[in-house]
């Protein structure tokens, strides 16, 4: 229990000799993506194997330093998921990935035991092989510095964030700052919130301060629900401590003393991992009553979601921590005047909370030289799609598109062509070819009529059809539209009819000028940011791809061949013996021809129903 | 409705969480991990311990997806349809699970109980898509064959 700055100070130096004690270490990646790869089954094979050996290993990092010791940690989320499961050696910075059971034995006696490089085990690329992470393609162009524990420190420790200066931020924010102080350095800093709309934590901060009410809370958005994205539960399982404290210190800003974490049901190691940091930080005393003789209280609750993506919004949020219905309601007032349980309440995302010791720590000046001036600082993008690395990174803001997807992303899967980007997930819209210079930041993207949203990047190739990823995205958002307000709930529902249609060829004239016009209306007089920015795929699709929308419904035909009832079913005249089987299977009677000559398929009457496919004897239809 | 159902694990529930409205979908997702799913009996008695009405405990439990009013099987397989698991092709998947089980959209727990097949929007593991889980166990980089050898495996645990 630490009961004064000294204390937090000297446990702080304290496990920072303890970690520079650990000379040699071991680090698996225990991020959702590479605990599925089944790392850590790799993680007590390692741990059993060293002590078979009789080295002498830290699971935890030690109270008393003491020389040579092995250390072997599960880390959070290293971004590589793709290569997983990911182990980091150090102090050499190799990163072994793909590792299997098997590997275990040669990675302590090749590498822990002679200080041997495994190149099998190395990520290899070209012909070049690859021994240190940093020097890895999809690494070198990154910055990371929310993300920059992640895969560097045992997650599950508050020792080891203690070791490399954790919890200094709220340190200084409540000894050395006062409320407006930090609000100040908040603003001076230009931090905008990362979850999606880019609004000035510092402004939402200073508005809450401002009001009378004496109970406040700081709420934390983990609900990150966008399709593609998982930026924020990489966060939350690989340094949950460092969010916990920029929440505390947004609680030392308003002058609150309750904070509430709401995390998706989906992300059951992130619900773990918090709670365990939470337990830590109360058990050391840094969360509770009277935070080191301040007389500074704060807890912080979590809350699970139950599947609605529309909790991801403001007000929909607070209304589902209180145990109603997670709906969405007319504001004003605005949640910074009655959010949670109608109190004045700051709510930010994940990422933005994760930003905030590093800016109390290093000054806003430091800060504002990353990235544009307007959006500073960094963003953490997933990546995923047709793209040869998918992964989580981390950027400057400005960072062109062109750079994240071929430098970082490694280019498109298989060697095929670029066709989009999906950014911003279901609210968000696509950027194409002539979009690959833009850069990555709130205002260039707003421009562009798209938007960073939370951060996924979904990369689609040449042989994506954009009218069925419209659809895909329209078939979300009506699942998720709450049912609260006309526009949302029935213009959705039309839209996605309509778009369901086109798919299966029955599209009509008119048709793509209808969902313009319905895409206008539910953008204009929804309810909430969910309803207001669901037709955003659609318009941006038939901004930059109207011939396709044009093909399925004037040409009936797919120009991608993906839309399965759009499918030309024909018959390899050089393959086809001309046996009939085919006609006679074929419940439509689509199919004519005489016996012993290649038989036709009449495309009018055709069902493309595929009983032909399965009854023909030479494979002859495709 | 059962007369004689045995409330002792809600009441613990209760007592671990609070009771308040404020709890309630906490009360309600931690009495689904037990019994799989809503009980009819709880919603009666859970709004006479915590003081809400019956209809406004009914209105959360329909409200959220993962709540069920209907009793799920021994093994919850959930197939990941976000998008990039979408783009990597997760339908067909999803199509081989319920044909193989004898399932539909409509019918999604096999009549043994042993078997749940739905679809759960973005699981987060977006590198490794396709994905799907059984019991919240992630299987990464799916394929309808390996779906197939995974049903498989479970009939055999079962």
């Amino acid at each position: 229990m630490l009961k004064t700055r000294d204390d937090l100070i000297n446990i702080r130096s304290r496990y920072a000799k303890s970690l520079t004690a650990e000379t040699k270490k071991i680090l698996v990646c225990a991020g959702t993506g590479c605990v599925s790869s089944g790392s850590l089954e790799i993680f007590d094979r390692l741990t059993k194997l060293l002590k078979e050996q009789n080295i002498s290993c830290t699971v935890e990092l030690a109270d008393e330093p003491h020389g040579d010791s092995v250390g072997i940690k599960k880390s959070g989320c290293h971004g590589f998921c793709e290569m997983g499961p990911l182990v980091r050696i150090e102090p050499q910075g190799w990163l072994y990935t793909k590792v299997k059971l098997t590997d275990c034995e040669e990675i302590i006696e090749k590498t822990i035991i002679s200080g041997n490089h495994i190149e099998r085990l190395a990520y290899q690329k070209d012909n070049a092989i690859y021994q240190k992470q940093e020097d890895i393609p999809f690494y070198k162009k990154q910055t990371r510095l929310v993300l920059d524990h992640c895969g560097q420190i045992d997650a599950t420790s508050i020792k080891e964030y203690f070791s490399i200066g954790g919890y200094a931020a709220f340190e200084k924010a409540l000894f050395e700052m006062t409320a407006d102080d930090i609000i100040n350095e908040i603003s001076e800093a230009s931090l905008r919130g990362r979850g999606g709309g880019g609004f000035p934590a510092g402004r939402k901060w200073s508005q809450v301060k401002r009001q009378k009410e004496a109970q406040k809370y700081v709420v934390c958005n983990g609900d990150e629900g966008d399709p593609g994205a998982f930026m924020d539960r990489s966060i939350m399982e690989g340094d949950p401590h460092r969010m916990l404290e920029g929440m505390m210190i947004a609680g030392l800003a308003c002058g609150a003393s309750e904070g509430y974490i709401y995390v998706r049901a989906e992300y059951p190691m992130a619900v773990s991992r918090l709670k365990m940091a939470i337990e830590q930080a109360t058990e050391y005393g840094l969360l509770g009553e009277n935070i080191l003789g301040t007389g500074f209280h704060f807890r912080i609750h979590i809350n699970r979601g139950a599947g609605a993506f529309v909790c991801g919004e403001g007000s929909a949020l607070t209304a589902s921590i209180e145990g109603k219905r997670g709906m969405p309601r007319v504001k004003p007032p605005r949640t910074v005047e009655q959010g949670l349980f109608d109190k004045p309440t700051v709510l930010n995302n994940v990422e933005t909370y994760a930003n905030v010791p590093l800016i109390i720590i290093n000054g806003a000046q430091w800060y504002k030289n990353i990235g544009p001036e307007n959006s500073p600082g960094t963003k953490a993008f997933a990546l995923t799609g047709n793209i040869e690395n998918t992964g989580l990174i981390e950027v400057p803001m400005g960072t062109t598109l062109r750079e994240v997807i071929f430098d970082i992303g490694g280019g498109m899967r298989d060697g095929k062509e670029f066709k989009a980007v999906q950014i911003g997930g279901p609210s968000g819209g696509c950027l194409t070819k002539e979009d690959l210079d833009l850069p990555l930041d709130f205002d260039s993207l707003k421009k562009a009529g798209a938007m960073i949203g939370s951060g996924g990047l979904v990369v689609m190739d040449e042989n994506t059809c954009m009218v069925e990823v419209a659809r895909f995205f329209m078939n979300f958002t009506q699942n998720e539209s709450c049912g609260k307000c006309v526009p949302c709930r029935e213009g959705t529902k039309r839209m996605l009819a309509i778009l369901e249609r086109i798919v299966e060829g029955k599209g009509e004239d008119g048709d793509i000028e209808l969902l313009l016009e319905l895409a206008d209306t539910i953008s204009s007089t929804a309810l909430c940011g969910l309803g207001k920015s669901a037709p955003f795929p659609i318009v941006s699709t038939i901004k930059h791809f109207r011939e396709e929308y044009e093909a399925h419904i004037y040409g009936k035909y797919c120009p991608t061949g993906n839309c399965q009832k759009l499918k030309q079913i024909t018959i390899d005249p050089t393959l086809c013996k001309g046996c009939s089987k085919c006609s006679k299977s074929c419940p439509v009677n689509a199919i004519s021809g005489k016996v012993k000559e290649p038989f036709v398929i009449d495309g009018v009457k055709c069902i493309k129903c595929g009983a032909c496919i399965s009854t023909c004897p030479f494979h002859a239809i495709s | 409705m059962n007369e004689t159902f045995d409330f002792t694990v809600v009441d613990s529930i209760i007592n671990e969480l609070g009771c308040k409205p404020s709890a309630i979908i906490a009360i309600l997702q931690d009495i689904q991990e037990h019994y799989r799913y809503l009980p009819r009996e709880v919603f009666p008695y859970l709004s006479g311990r915590i003081g809400i009405s019956e209809a406004r405990i009914y209105s959360t439990a329909t409200f959220y997806e993962n709540f069920s009013l209907e009793p799920k099987g021994k093994y919850v397989i959930k197939v990941c349809d976000g998008t990039a698991c979408h783009v990597r092709k997760s339908v067909p998947i999803l199509e081989r699970l319920r044909k193989d089980l004898g399932l539909s959209e409509k019918k999604a727990t096999t009549d043994d109980l042993c078997f749940t097949v739905e679809t759960v929007s973005c699981l987060g593991a977006c590198g490794l898509a396709p994905v799907i889980t059984v019991n919240d166990k992630v299987h990464p980089a799916m394929t309808p064959d390996k779906a197939s050898e995974l049903l498989k495996e479970l009939k055999e645990e079962i």
